[in-house]
């Protein structure tokens, strides 16, 4: 039998520190549902996902019960929708709409992949998608949006860049008297990876089987909880805690998928090893970077921290699970983030500290509340600074920025749920970006070589 | 197939009695028993096979939790693979 304190390790991480399985996503490929006529596109799409989904949920509860482990959500992603819309052609909304009544039938939390990838340019149906957006998620709840517009190999389009600018304080504009929920559904990607389970930018890419279970895991609370038991440690004694931490967490995961994908009759994907925050109490990963030795998340030293934390999770990771993928690592959502809240509250945490911890982590600038009447252009501005960190590091990196519309400096929002709450935080909005994202047109692909 | 069932709390008379008798009601055979009393907190943690189970295996932690609420302690039942997972390579 395995050991007692092996044993009571595990239920205490589960009970008093928040571990959980935050989501098993099915990746749903929907290029078998393209039609030409937009509703019998739409019929078929309602059709395939109730078929592949219907013991999602169920299955998902049974797996709860069984190992006693919360599996907070459960998500659907599918085939980015801009390839069906430029079969169909017709309002993309309509997709949206499927989407939302199909989340409703089948109870999943959210459905990803209102998407486009655009990365070296628009082809039939993207900008009719991306024009969609902000009306797809006014009228969707469940609904989550992502756009690629750069990648190492390619560039980024900056006429993209442009569009998400203005998509995205559309998306705040229409959501006005919901706290702006909208853009909160929107990632913008630069190397966005094609099997992340997490939402808002999960979708199922077109180099995936037609359908798959993925997994991530969390457990931030637990990472911390190791690492107050080490209060005189080096780092090098830190980043091996956080391994052997990691490495625990994701062989629940690797359990939880492979037992899921039995179940349900699909294979198994990926493992996405990340720590993913929530506003609760003891999950939070600025909660980490300050048991480290931080006085608060965002001095100096949090992206030296932050970059130890997300190797040390990938590395820990990678061992405890047959296959890795998806975005693997540290997130640093601020409105997500008990710690984070704080130090943005406190004028701790700026945007340009939260840049810089973008080119360390496993995402981007997430859950960023921004004064609402910040311009599309500087919005552009914001997006393209950030998919340039991602493309000339070859790492994945998003803008999830949430104009509050009408709110200014010192107001906050609240979004309830896992999306939490947080302070508008200042930006140069003084300053003109316009002329730039104005001029449109691509960056070239970065240089592979000499690197310095 | 197996479970671990852990229980811990105030240490009374009868908690092994109780989780025991709530195990054969439910026709969980129990494989292998440690229990410790440290400064009055009373820790059991059982190994039960669950292959024949008169029921289901939610059947059988719904009876446990029940029977944790009743006597104040803290009852869970886990498959046994999740700890295997976790601590074994």
């Amino acid at each position: 039998m395995t050991n007692t304190k092996d044993i009571l390790e595990t239920i205490r991480m589960i009970e008093d520190e928040n571990l959980d399985i935050r989501t098993i996503t099915m990746g749903l490929s929907l290029l078998d549902c393209a039609d030409a006529d937009i509703d019998v596109s739409c019929r078929k799409i309602y059709e395939k996902m109730t078929r592949k989904a219907e013991r999602l949920v169920p299955v998902g509860e049974e797996i709860e019960r069984t190992y006693g482990i919360p599996i907070i959500n459960k998500r659907i992603s599918v085939t980015p929708i801009a390839l069906l819309a430029a079969v169909s052609g017709g309002d993309p909304v309509k997709y949206a709409k499927t989407l939302e009544k199909v989340s409703r039938t089948v109870g999943v939390n959210f459905i990803g992949g209102f998407s486009a990838l655009v990365h070296k340019g628009f082809a039939a149906g993207d900008r009719e998608l991306i024009a969609a957006i902000p009306e797809a998620l006014a009228v969707t709840e469940h609904v989550c949006s992502s756009v690629n517009v750069g990648s190492t190999k390619a560039g980024i389009n900056m006429d993209a860049v442009k569009l998400m600018g203005e998509a995205v304080k559309k998306a705040a504009e229409l959501t006005k008297d919901r706290n702006c929920i909208g853009p909160a559904k929107l990632v913008v990607f630069c190397n966005a990876p094609e099997d992340n389970p997490f939402m808002a930018g999960a979708f199922h890419g077109i180099g995936e089987p037609d359908c798959v279970i993925h997994v991530g895991v969390s457990g931030p609370g637990v990472v911390r909880s190791a690492l107050t038991k080490y209060p005189d440690a080096n780092l090098s004694e830190i980043a091996d805690v956080i391994k052997k931490t990691a490495f625990k967490i994701t062989r629940m995961g690797q359990l939880v998928g492979t037992v899921a994908s039995e179940k349900l009759g699909v294979p198994f994907g990926i493992v996405d090893l990340s720590l993913a925050p929530t506003p609760a109490v003891g999950d939070s990963v600025a909660h980490i970077l300050e048991e480290m030795g931080l006085e608060i998340c965002g001095t100096h030293g949090t992206t030296a921290a932050l970059a130890l934390l997300n190797d040390a999770v990938k590395k820990g990771g990678v061992m405890a699970s047959s296959h890795v993928g998806g975005l693997s690592g540290a997130f640093i959502p601020v409105s997500e983030d008990a710690g984070m809240i704080h130090a943005a509250r406190t004028g701790d945490l700026t945007i340009e500290k939260l840049e810089a911890m973008t080119a360390v982590c496993s995402v981007g600038l997430d859950m960023i509340i921004i004064p609402g009447e910040t311009s599309p252009a500087t919005i552009s501005a914001i997006i393209a600074d950030e998919a340039a960190i991602g493309m000339v590091n070859s790492k994945t990196t998003a803008v999830r920025v949430i104009p509050a519309i009408g709110k200014q400096i010192g107001e906050e929002l609240e979004f309830g749920g896992l999306l939490g709450s947080g302070p508008i935080m200042p930006l140069h909005n003084d300053k003109s970006s316009q002329k730039f994202i104005d001029r449109g047109g691509r960056i070239p692909a970065p240089m592979q070589s000499l690197k310095n | 197939m197996k479970a671990i069932v852990t229980v811990v709390g105030y240490d009374t008379v009868g908690i092994l009695a109780k989780v025991s008798a709530v195990c054969a009601e439910n026709n969980a055979n129990i494989i292998d028993v440690t229990q410790s009393v440290l400064k009055d907190i009373f820790t059991m943690v059982m190994l039960i096979d669950i292959s024949d189970l008169t029921d289901d295996f939610a059947a059988l932690q719904q009876a446990l939790f029940t029977l944790g609420d009743k006597i104040g302690m803290k009852i869970h039942v886990m498959h046994e693979d999740i700890f295997n997972s976790m601590h074994h390579i």
